[in-house]
């Protein structure tokens, strides 16, 4: 009985079929922009302004590549990786380390102000980095951070999600732990380095692959406080890879740039596919 | 919802707050609070010296033909883009769920364009509509419709439009699916045996079923064509053509940077702070009626 049910509700020969259609229709749409990209950046430039280009690869794959990562178009794209990388890795550990502090400050002390401080924390959700540009871009430039790494990092660290996700996690570990750790005379933090932040392992990682991503995928901020073009991070470098005027872009190497652009976010999502989905509800929720 | 067991002292955690509240202070409070200082003044024009004008900066904006435009544009732009990336990503959601075996592999390559900053999907597809070397364009030409998006502000809005839902429809595919596997097949097993068939159960049961899933992704995704979309306009179309495609955000970021209009790039930050506020209060409201459920 349970199986003719079954049959009735999932799909079987011609429907599943269908299925699998439809499916495969929407994945090669959704690629074909990558596709594209990939195909262009292993051919010649006259293959490309000749148009319509290929759609198969060509040989020129290495040379496109080497040529891209070594020389670039105003600054080598292997350095743009390495700012993006410092970008990225500096702002998901610097948030991820700030607000397990102050989440487990609020969640574990009962202090005077801590409801201000909370309110305050809660306040930054609301405004992101795209609305105060100019003020922003005005302190840190006072501090004569422009073209530095701090000025890339700290604007776009100081935002309350992560410590949200934290408080409502902590207010989950049972009290029994904290109770034990108090009556053993341990110390918070001692307290806070054996049980909480081990027991946040699974939350930490969530977090970091999506933080990895924001900070990569940057645009806006880069490209107002990164005049020069050793600190050019890729994401915003490509951009600056075409040519103003009427030349012609050097299509082949902006696309093996584009594709090596995406290559670190792709790996980060697609290996750590569960902690990413689990991250992604959790931050949003 | 509050510990019972907390430790004792203010030091601690003063200490350990302390770095939050100093980058939050430094990058977030005065910078805000510069910008709705700023929007109260209008600097002369060689920036020695400015000028209180109270709201005059808001008066202007809101009589400013440019700027309502730029509203107009953000709504157009912004519902295009969630429509364009919810309705796919429902039909690629629902498709998955039909499937007993496979719908891991589909999963893993759907993600992908998630992972695809904003800018480089910009880039890809500027590459595909390119009116010298683009191969849609190319082809569309061929098919004898003139593409061109650089002179053509309806076809400029299409092109950033689905430049911005093409990545989105990976993280709405991501929630429209969890939330159909966790629909009861008890309920659809019933529907089925009453002799439902596939979109009649789907229209009745499965889509108000889906309604919190579906309201939170509106919210999420009109927030998002709001402000992170920036990379996407500023690598196609540049705002253009005739300021077509100039969304707030983009305003914002024209009028204070490239024009140094500070005081009215201020007042627009202001604004777009209210919308932003607004919004918020719905995602919040919204969040905690889901918890009931």
């Amino acid at each position: 009985m349970a199986q003719e049910i079954h049959g009735m509700v999932e799909k079987r020969g011609a429907g599943l079929w269908l299925t699998h259609v439809f499916m495969i229709l929407g994945v090669l749409i959704i690629f074909f922009p990558i596709w594209l990209a990939f195909v262009a950046s292993t051919i010649t430039q006259p293959e490309i302004v000749r148009p319509p280009m290929p759609l198969w690869p060509g040989d020129q794959l290495w040379e496109n590549y080497s040529k891209a990562l070594f020389s670039g178009v105003n600054v080598p794209v292997a350095t743009m990786l390495v700012n993006s990388l410092v970008m990225a890795v500096g702002i998901a550990v610097g948030k991820i380390v700030i607000s397990l502090l102050s989440a487990f400050a609020i969640v574990y002390f009962r202090f005077p102000g801590r409801n201000i401080f909370f309110w305050m924390i809660f306040l930054t959700l609301m405004l992101p980095v795209e609305v105060r540009i100019v003020p922003t871009y005005e302190v840190v430039a006072g501090f004569g951070m422009l073209n530095s790494y701090g000025g890339l990092i700290f604007p776009l660290i100081a935002s309350a999600t992560a410590t949200f996700l934290f408080r409502q996690f902590f207010l989950t570990i049972p009290d029994e732990l904290a109770e034990a750790a108090r009556v053993d005379g341990a110390s918070p933090m001692r307290f806070f380095w054996d049980i909480v932040v081990p027991m946040s392992r699974t939350n930490i990682a969530a977090l970091f692959v999506i933080l990895f991503i924001y900070g990569w995928n940057q645009y806006l901020w880069p490209l107002l406080i990164t005049t020069d073009p050793e600190m050019n991070t890729i994401v915003m470098g490509i951009k600056q890879m075409f040519p103003s005027g009427d030349d012609v872009a050097e299509w082949p190497v902006i696309m093996a740039t584009s594709i090596l652009a995406m290559i670190p976010p792709v790996i980060v999502v697609v290996s750590m596919q569960r902690l990413f989905i689990r991250g992604l509800v959790d931050s949003e929720k | 919802m509050e510990k019972r067991v907390t430790f004792r002292g203010w030091w601690l955690p003063a200490l350990l707050i302390a770095p939050q509240v100093l980058v939050s202070a430094v990058f977030f409070f005065y910078p805000a609070g510069q910008a709705i200082w700023q929007s109260l003044f209008i600097p002369d024009p060689f920036g020695l010296s400015s000028q209180f004008v109270g709201l005059g900066n808001f008066e202007f904006l809101l009589g400013d033909r440019f700027y309502r435009a730029s509203f107009g544009t953000t709504a157009v732009f912004s519902i295009l883009v969630t429509l364009c990336s919810m309705i796919p990503a429902l039909f690629l959601a629902v498709m998955a769920d039909r499937l007993i075996k496979g719908s891991g592999v589909y999963r893993t390559m759907l993600i992908w364009p998630y992972a695809v900053a904003p800018a480089i999907a910009g880039v890809l597809w500027l590459f595909m509509f390119n009116t010298r070397v683009g191969v849609v364009s190319w082809y569309l030409g061929n098919l004898g419709y003139d593409w061109n998006h650089v002179l053509n502000g309806g076809e400029a809005m299409g092109l950033v439009v689905v430049a911005s839902a093409w990545g989105r429809i990976s993280y709405n595919f991501l929630f429209f699916f969890a939330a159909l596997q966790a629909v009861p097949r008890s309920v659809i097993e019933a529907a089925a045996i009453d002799g439902a068939r596939f979109w009649k159960r789907f229209w009745t049961i499965v889509l108000p079923l889906l309604s919190p899933t579906t309201f939170f992704l509106l919210v999420v995704n009109i927030v998002y064509s709001f402000f992170e979309t920036f990379g996407v306009i500023h690598t196609i179309t540049s705002g253009g053509p005739q300021q077509s495609t100039t969304v707030l955000v983009y305003k914002v970021f024209s009028d204070g940077f490239v024009g140094q209009d500070l005081g009215s790039s201020s007042a627009q930050s202001v604004i777009l702070l209210v919308v932003v506020g607004l919004l918020t209060i719905v995602q919040f409201k919204f969040v905690e009626k889901r918890v009931h459920y």
